[in-house]
């Protein structure tokens, strides 16, 4: 039997047993259990890098929703930064422009690569391709930043939930910009731990995040929520390559995320029934979109 | 381990907006069509919790509509396969259950044509994987996401054994592998997840052995 994970833990055994980034290991495991050589693994992820290049794209160019509830948030923030100093910073905003936008090409019903989910599909593309700038990587280390993502997805959802019906905004976006943070401190020549405290950091300042959308649809609050997952993302990368450590270990806060979610009401768990959808304007809204009777 | 792959969390590439509600429901969707053979003339899905208080706004309905036309997650004739459904004569029907589930986007999904019926429960379990967990009132767990077959076959001993047999002469591997009868003695459906398709060939020989029903398939 080859190279196997199930918790982050595991995965950072691995990492020191043999001496390989995190992207490798998951790279290996994966050759193992589907019987596929590296070529292979590489061309299928270099179409989802594609897909993902392709969202951001569109969303440069304006997208809007059929419910016209969301889109252009992409292409004003674009402008603003051309036009302005963003106070929080220039790479940071880049990449909530493009988190955002490729959400906003989500919502629109265009395709984008679910990272884990659709709703949470902006944090990992926007993370990269911000910080492409930034490190200028090879097509080959792109590529692996999305095999770093993957597997703290992977034990994630094997361990928890990636889906707001299941565990609310914090399995979703918590997980996506949680992704994100390990996979930026791996293309910043972070260690496999600094990922992994990186990691830890985003997801503990998701817990409790509740999914409540507007009329039951994926925009509103969830393009915003995926400035906040890459923001915190960023964040936790520097946190991390700064030597700031969790104190609660990452299994244990993928542990805490389960049992919130599982103690979260189903009304805020993507059932439009809770929280913002349950304001006046939420009801309104829903409303105008499907009408009086439902 | 419910996910198996990387390519589950970084993937699928989908028509959005939602990957449980709608690359998930294509899915169950698409499970259905391939394990009823071909395109049913008709279909009633009922939806349960959040597929049932959300699926409009997260096109869940069209992906529905999308799978059973035989669409893959990022066909980019999705958002119209209501129209196109009903353009080729299938005729979809949609039931907003308030009974509970097993979990909260859960799909029953029976189709029919004049001659046969087929009835199964999908579950959309995060990120557009999903399960099928009942079919034809038989308990199973199958993820949709390898090849499989399945044997309804008479609930006698050596039943098993016939298959196996056949299919290490071909050389398939099998991944997963269950049984579930109704009741002792009578109807028992073998679920069998392999690592390759399985050719018709071998389908017609699982026909032809001993205690054996009926033998589908579902690629992959």
């Amino acid at each position: 039997m080859g190279i196997r994970f199930r918790t982050v833990s595991e995965l950072l055994e691995l990492t020191e047993k043999h001496d390989l980034p995190i992207s490798e290991v998951m790279i290996q495991q994966e050759m193992d259990i589907k019987g596929k050589n590296r070529d292979e693994l590489y061309e299928q992820m270099e179409k989802n890098l594609q897909v993902m290049e392709k969202a951001i794209e569109d969303a440069f160019k304006g997208v809007q929703s059929v419910t016209g509830l969301t889109g252009g948030d992409a292409v004003r923030i674009q402008k603003y930064m051309k036009e302005n100093t963003p106070l929080s910073g220039n790479l940071l905003l880049d990449a909530v422009s493009k988190a955002m936008g490729t959400n906003e090409v989500n919502a629109a019903m265009g395709i984008i690569c679910a990272t884990p989910t659709a709703g949470s599909a902006g944090c990992v593309p926007g993370a990269l391709f911000a910080v492409k700038e930034r490190f200028n990587p090879s097509r080959e280390d792109m590529i692996r930043f999305l095999f770093t993502a993957g597997a703290f997805g992977f034990v994630v959802a094997n361990n928890a939930f990636i889906s707001g019906a299941a565990g609310g905004c914090q399995a979703e976006i918590g997980s996506a910009g949680a992704m994100a943070s390990a996979a930026i401190v791996e293309m910043a020549g972070g260690t496999p731990e600094q990922s992994a405290n990186a990691f830890a950091i985003t997801l503990k300042n998701m817990l409790g995040l509740v999914c409540d959308p507007v009329a039951g649809l994926v925009e509103v609050p969830c393009v915003k929520r995926n400035a906040l997952g890459v923001s915190q993302a960023l964040v936790s990368a520097d946190l991390a390559l700064a030597g700031v450590k969790s104190k609660i270990p990452c299994d244990e806060v993928i542990g805490a995320m389960y049992r919130i979610g599982k103690q979260m009401p189903s009304a805020l768990r993507e059932t439009g029934e809770g929280g913002l959808a349950d304001t006046p304007t939420g009801r309104l809204l829903k409303e105008k979109i499907f009408g009086a009777s439902v | 381990m419910k996910y198996q792959s990387v390519f589950d969390i970084i993937g699928p590439v989908m028509v959005g907006p939602s990957s449980s509600h709608t690359a998930g429901a294509a899915r169950i969707g698409l499970a259905a069509r391939n394990l009823f053979g071909k395109q049913p003339a008709w279909a009633k899905i009922h939806l349960y919790e959040s597929f049932a208080k959300t699926y409009r706004g997260h096109g869940t309905d069209f992906a529905l509509a999308g799978g059973l036309l035989g669409f893959a997650t990022d066909d980019p004739r999705m958002s119209k396969a209501l129209d196109i459904a009903k353009e080729e004569g299938l005729h979809i029907e949609f039931i907003e259950d308030s009974a509970s589930s097993v979990h909260p986007n859960t799909a029953r999904v029976i189709v029919g044509d004049g001659k046969e019926e087929l009835e199964l429960v999908g579950i959309s379990i995060g990120g557009g994987k999903i399960e099928i967990i009942e079919l034809n009132g038989f308990e199973l767990r199958l993820s949709g996401n390898h090849p499989a077959i399945l044997v309804l076959h008479n609930d006698r001993f050596g039943a098993i054994a016939s298959v196996t047999k056949i299919l290490a002469k071909y050389r398939i591997n099998i991944g997963h592998m269950e049984v579930n009868r109704k009741d002792v003695g009578k109807d028992a459906l073998m679920v069998i997840e392999t690592d390759q398709n399985v050719d018709d060939t071998i389908l017609n020989e699982l026909k032809g052995a001993d205690h054996i029903i009926k033998v589908s398939k579902i690629v992959s």
